[in-house]
């Protein structure tokens, strides 16, 4: 099999990129520790109250951390609203009551799926003041377009 | 067709006529099916973009994400693998002779098994029992009909892949220690892809889906049901780009007056398309929870080296397109370009879903990469992306390859006024996907979700900022809708002309003789027994520790959503 020239220049250089890519993307998740969203705990989604979930809602950590405990269910969240001071860095714990969503706050890089039986985490340090809209952006039923709660970070 | 025509010799008895009478008709009830659902699914995402973008309200018997499901199942799954089919067997029966009667007989058989199932998952999105998108993600649940109907699709599609993989096999058994003409390669490439990829969508559904749809079990693993659709998930989209690139690699060459740059590299690509586009589909499933990143970066390696096989793709038809415009007397740089039949909608069709693959494939990569996932994951930009690579690159092709192969089997003509009706086709396509696709990338990199009926989330400024922008606007998305609905039109009545009314005549099955280097092909190339062996050994590898994980460590089951549906 032959491979002209300007193939093998071609070649080279696609694969090159393509291993640069992956070389990037490897190091920021690996050492760097950028990783995905991909917790592997899990829990009963149909007897949530008998896990930590038992009431959702805020807790903190330390000074400027909080956890936030978050059931999603067709089609809203528990809780509805959640309010921390501007600077707080918020450690999202999420699960589904029911059938698959997501919890997404456009504009940030909190994007997760959250599925049924799993618990999902993101971690976002909210450095601008203001009232942040969370949506779910996995279709979850006739409501879906309604699914929302909203983040509201004081000054 | 110096070599197959050897073979035909002693293979069928009617080696003048372009394609046996009876394939045509074959092919052309495929392609007929594949045009009717193109024409219900474009018409409904013309009501998909005036509803999001707030211009209309549907009528109360008529549900968003109805109409979501009917315009993804019909275009994606129905329009596409018709009219793959009809191109098959209109091109396995020119290059390697007619159908005998039995196989053709099997076709006809999958043809109505396919059909059956088409219907039955049709009913039911109609009744409205079934508005779980062409995903059809649990723990929502259809109709068990639905399912059913899913599953009839699919098996119609294995027996039609399996009377065209005989047929192959027949003249290879003809032709001993020959290479095979480069269509049948290529065809059973994209079949054997297809049938693997099929048994995880098959597993989830029948094993999975329909017990549970029938109340014979309780639960279902959510995890494990995702995973087993994506390991089907994106392999579908190679066998939507692996016939496009046949109209690439054997179609277009003979439209410019060329011949294809080299057939051994044809086929290697097709070959690294069957090895490395199955174990990638946790590249769909990247912002889950359950699978550990090591997996996921696993799969997204094995994603980037898919890549590969399209790079050779593109060599291969830009230096085919170089090597023709010079020997029509083009030269400098670029002045071969000038020689291209540009005028021809049989070429510039296709062409403008090649130029188009550029950003698509960009984009795809950018989808595929990890981490950064998260900024698109669920957004508009995945459904700007998708329209830019099967909703226009695939689709163009096709559109081009209809202008030849309807009158080709209809014993028609291309007349020169549906050449012009063609080109502005691929005009008003080309356009209004830049707006449609445009400002779904856009919105999407602002974080407006896909998949999402028309909601203003109680007038939050951000999300009002999304029908507010100049370009980045729903109402821009619906503007590009608009278009290309017309294009559809459009590319509709093209269809019935070329198949009813087009002055009768002879028409070419354009095809390129196999290249020069054809005699010369590896021998290990035509070892398929070698390839899926390789392909099994990479998704056992890619998938046997995660699934095992979802499986033993499995959280408790869910129960059956079907009233989140209605």
């Amino acid at each position: 099999m032959h491979l002209h020239k300007y193939e093998k220049i071609w070649l080279i250089f696609g694969i090159g990129s393509l291993v640069l890519f992956l070389a990037v993307l490897g190091v920021a998740a690996f050492a760097f520790g950028q990783q995905p969203p991909s917790h592997m705990a899990k829990v009963d989604a149909q007897n949530l109250e008998e896990s930590v979930f038992s009431e959702p809602g805020l807790d903190q950590i330390n000074e400027d951390t909080y956890r936030a405990r978050i059931v999603a269910m067709a089609f809203g969240y528990d809780p509805g609203t959640i309010e921390v001071p501007v600077g707080s860095t918020v450690i999202f714990e999420v699960t589904s009551s029911d059938v698959v969503h997501s919890f997404t706050i456009p504009g940030t890089n909190v994007n997760m799926m959250i599925t049924p039986g799993h618990v999902n985490m993101a971690e976002y340090t909210f450095d601008e003041p203001g009232e942040y809209l969370v949506l779910c952006n996995e279709y979850c039923g006739t409501g879906h377009h309604y699914m929302q709660m909203k983040i509201e970070v004081t000054p | 067709m110096k070599q197959s025509n050897l073979a035909l010799q002693d293979y069928t008895e009617i080696p003048e006529v372009q394609i046996s009478p009876k394939d045509g008709k074959l092919a052309f009830v495929h392609i007929s099916v594949a045009f009717f659902a193109f024409l219900l699914g474009i018409l409904g995402g013309l009501l998909q973009g005036l509803a999001r973008g707030g211009m209309i309200q549907l009528p109360s018997w008529l549900g968003y994400y109805q109409i979501l499901t009917a315009h993804g199942v019909l275009l994606a799954l129905v329009f596409t693998t018709y009219i793959i089919f009809g191109f098959f067997f209109a091109g396995m029966s020119k290059t390697h002779g007619a159908f005998s009667d039995g196989l053709r007989k099997l076709a006809w058989i999958s043809f109505f098994i396919t059909t059956i199932g088409t219907v039955m998952a049709a009913t039911m999105i109609l009744a409205n029992e079934a508005s779980v998108l062409y995903t059809f993600y649990a723990p929502l649940q259809a109709h068990f009909i639905y399912y059913i109907g899913l599953t009839l699709f699919i098996v119609g599609t294995w027996v039609a892949g399996a009377t065209i993989m005989a047929h192959y096999f027949k003249w290879r058994k003809l032709n001993p220690g020959q290479p095979s003409p480069l269509f049948g390669f290529m065809a059973t490439a994209t079949i054997i892809l297809w049938i693997v990829a099929g048994l995880g969508v098959a597993a989830t559904v029948l094993g999975q889906m329909l017990p549970w749809a029938l109340g014979y079990t309780d639960e279902i693993n959510v995890l494990l049901s995702r995973t087993l659709f994506w390991y089907f998930g994106h392999p579908l989209v190679y066998f939507w780009i692996m016939p496009a690139y046949m109209v690439w690699y054997l179609v277009i060459p003979k439209v410019i007056g060329g011949r294809l740059f080299s057939g051994s590299l044809a086929r290697l690509a097709f070959v690294l398309f069957l090895l490395f586009s199955i174990p990638v589909g946790f590249h769909h499933q990247l912002m889950e929870a359950g699978i550990t990143e090591f997996w996921k970066y696993v799969q997204t390696i094995l994603t980037f080296v898919v890549v590969v096989p399209s790079l050779l793709t593109a060599f291969s038809i830009f230096a085919t397109f170089e090597q023709t415009g010079r020997e029509k007397g083009g030269k400098g740089l670029f002045s071969w370009l000038k020689k291209l039949p540009w005028g021809d909608v049989r070429f510039f069709a296709p062409f403008m879903g090649m130029l188009i693959f550029i950003p698509a494939g960009a984009g795809g990569l950018i989808n595929a990469s990890f981490q950064l996932n998260a900024v698109i994951h669920n957004t508009l930009w995945v459904v700007g992306h998708f329209h830019l690579t099967v909703g226009t690159t695939v689709v163009l092709t096709f559109f081009g390859m209809a202008f030849w192969l309807i009158p080709l089997v209809t014993g028609r003509k291309l007349t020169k006024f549906m050449n012009r009706s063609g080109i502005v086709t691929t005009w008003l396509w080309t356009i209004g996907m830049f707006f449609m696709s445009g400002a779904m990338h856009i919105l999407g990199l602002f974080g407006a979700p896909r998949r999402t009926a028309y909601t203003t989330y109680q007038d939050h400024p951000q999300a009002l900022s999304w029908f507010e922008g100049i370009f980045a606007s729903h109402v821009t998305v619906a503007l590009g809708g608009v278009i290309l609905t017309a294009a559809g039109l459009l590319m509709f009545y093209n269809f019935v002309y070329l198949a009813w009314f087009a002055p009768k005549g002879e028409t070419e099955f354009p095809i390129t003789p196999d290249p020069d280097d054809t005699p010369h092909t590896p021998a290990i190339l035509e070892n398929w027994k070698l390839w899926i062996g390789i392909a099994v050994v990479l998704i056992l590898f890619a998938y046997t520790i995660p699934i095992y994980d979802m499986i033993v460590n499995a959280p408790p089951g869910s129960p059956t959503f079907n009233n989140l549906i209605r």
